[in-house]
């Protein structure tokens, strides 16, 4: 059982057009640990995406620790899969090989890596397409090839950068179920961040929503309705109660106040 | 003929209004081929050009016959035709396994894109003929300086284009492959190189056609055999029609290569443009 910690992360950078250097994250703290299902939901510029760069380690904090079961993140590595929100595929490479790529470049011998792959693939419902090239599949199947491609290196984690924001309103609500299914499954962590205060509740066992200026986590939430749909089946039904109904006006109200500030600049030195 | 060019169509069923320069243009291609050639004919056959200045087509062909069987400036055709063909894609294919590597080294390295940016940069736009000289000074007068001097002509095109076709690659994509635990190498070979592969196609393509034009300027000094040396041999006895035959003959080949490369790219490179 692993525990990824996020302790008293900020990041900082020197701004383009002023002296006054710009703070994008401030005092984070974020412990997630396995079977652990964290959104991340926010208005923009609120550092979501800077903080899941440091969590994959494309990026490194100024002050602060990440840590992966102990051990400091200071790079990329195969135990934190990210899937982006542009698939990221590789267009020379068919299906089955955009899947095993990760298991190719650690070595791992052809006949393994196939079958991981098409196990992975079966899992997403990608198995028919295996052939099939990046360029001829619709959005919805890139995104699937996506996150079959990231448990394919059997991460500890698996980020995912609003991996639905470009999908149409029905295949989000599939890949949403697909998620859930998986994370069911494998019992990873999962940090995801979104932008649809709907997606973020039906997915998430812990929802954080982010402030702008400076980004920061301004509320947590204990979620269980993922478990519900897992338990029931019928994610509509569950969209449509009462409580998630209440609990979406309530983040709405926090989200919209955010945007409204920061779209004021009388309002950004309060 | 203006109103042709300058008003939009109606859409015909199953066409996008409005795209540009949309639908076929190869039979017109043909047609513009042919009333050139049978413009020549005419004149030429009607005497209304001097042979010095425009031999007719028929005694062009016949100096392709003699040329083929009895040969021209001492050789034949085919040993003409063979002697640059070495030499252009000698050159090219030095240029490959070497311009290539360097560019998409410059791209991803900054002291190796600092130590070759102002040297191809410099010479690069330099005609081959002004630095010709030099050459034959520092290489002699043998085979190799003239293939090099063809590949100094390719090298600049084909590794600019590699360069460019380093930021094909998206910085997704590197992450991505960070994140599935690939080394910095890997990711050079495995995906920057990769996704760099149609615009090299594009530099390949840039640079042969480069090759064949630098192609008379090498065989200026002391060739005793190629296709430049033929049509510089003849025009040193006004020969025209072994010009305007080797003229064609080199623009045969060179079309052809281009052809083969898009045939190439379409199958080597199918995702390119569907990205």
């Amino acid at each position: 059982m692993k525990t990824f910690n996020v302790s008293n992360v900020s990041l900082t950078y020197p701004g383009l057009y002023t002296d006054q250097a710009i703070i994008a994250l401030k005092g984070v703290n974020l412990e997630i640990k396995s079977g652990d299902f964290v959104v991340a939901l926010g208005a923009s510029g609120c550092g979501k995406t800077t903080l899941l760069n440091l969590m994959a380690g494309f990026m490194a904090p100024t002050d602060g620790d990440i840590t992966l079961g102990g051990q400091q993140v200071i790079g990329p590595s195969a135990d934190r899969g990210v899937v982006f929100q542009k698939h990221a595929l590789l267009p020379w490479l068919n299906v089955i090989d955009n899947t095993e790529f990760g298991l190719k470049l650690q070595g791992v011998n052809r006949q393994t890596r196939r079958e991981i792959a098409t196990k992975n693939l079966a899992l997403v419902g990608l198995q028919e397409f295996h052939r099939h090239m990046i360029y001829h599949l619709s959005g919805g199947m890139q995104q699937r090839v996506g996150i079959a491609r990231a448990l394919t290196c059997d991460p500890a984690m698996l980020l995912m950068d609003e991996p639905m924001a470009a999908l149409d309103a029905l295949t989000r609500e599939t890949i949403q179920e697909l998620l859930l299914k998986v994370w069911q499954l494998t019992s990873k962590m999962f940090f995801f961040i979104t932008h649809s205060v709907e997606e973020a509740l039906f997915l998430g066992s812990r929802l954080i929503v982010m402030s702008p200026r400076p980004g920061r986590i301004t509320h947590t939430y204990e979620l269980d309705f993922n478990r519900r749909f897992l338990e029931e089946g019928n994610a509509r039904a569950i969209k449509s109660s009462r409580d998630f109904i209440d609990m979406r006006e309530q983040i709405l109200g926090i989200i919209y106040g955010d945007e409204r500030q920061s779209d004021n600049p009388e309002l950004l030195n309060v | 003929m203006f109103d042709l060019v300058s008003k939009a169509k109606p859409v015909r069923p199953g066409k996008i209004y409005g795209a540009p320069g949309d639908g076929m243009s190869s039979h017109i291609s043909l047609i513009t081929a042919l009333l050139i050639f049978a413009l020549w004919l005419l004149v030429t056959e009607m005497g209304w050009v001097k042979p010095l200045f425009l031999p007719s087509p028929l005694a062009v062909w016949d100096k392709f016959m003699v040329a083929m069987t009895e040969g021209v400036s001492n050789s034949t055709l085919t040993q003409h035709t063979l002697a640059s063909l070495s030499r252009v894609l000698g050159a090219f294919l030095l240029a490959l396994v070497s311009a290539v590597p360097v560019g998409i080294l410059m791209g991803v390295n900054r002291i190796m894109r600092g130590l070759f940016d102002p040297i191809i940069e410099f010479y690069r736009p330099l005609p081959p003929l002004a630095y010709l000289p030099l050459i034959i000074i520092w290489l002699g007068i043998g085979e190799f300086p003239k293939v090099f001097l063809i590949y100094l002509a390719i090298f600049a095109p084909m590794a600019i284009a590699a360069r460019a076709g380093v930021r094909s690659v998206s910085t997704e994509q590197i992450h991505a492959a960070y994140a599935m635990g690939a080394t910095r190498t890997q990711v050079i070979s495995q995906v920057i190189l990769k996704a760099a592969m149609p615009e090299i196609f594009t530099g390949m393509r840039i640079g042969i056609g480069v090759g064949w034009t630098t192609l008379v300027a090498a065989e200026m000094v002391a060739a005793h055999r190629g296709l430049g040396f033929m049509v510089l041999n003849a025009a040193e006895y006004l020969a025209s029609d072994t010009v305007i035959m080797g003229i064609i003959v080199i623009g045969i080949f060179a079309f052809a290569f281009d052809l083969l490369l898009r045939y190439l790219e379409k199958i080597l490179i199918p995702w390119k443009g569907k990205v």
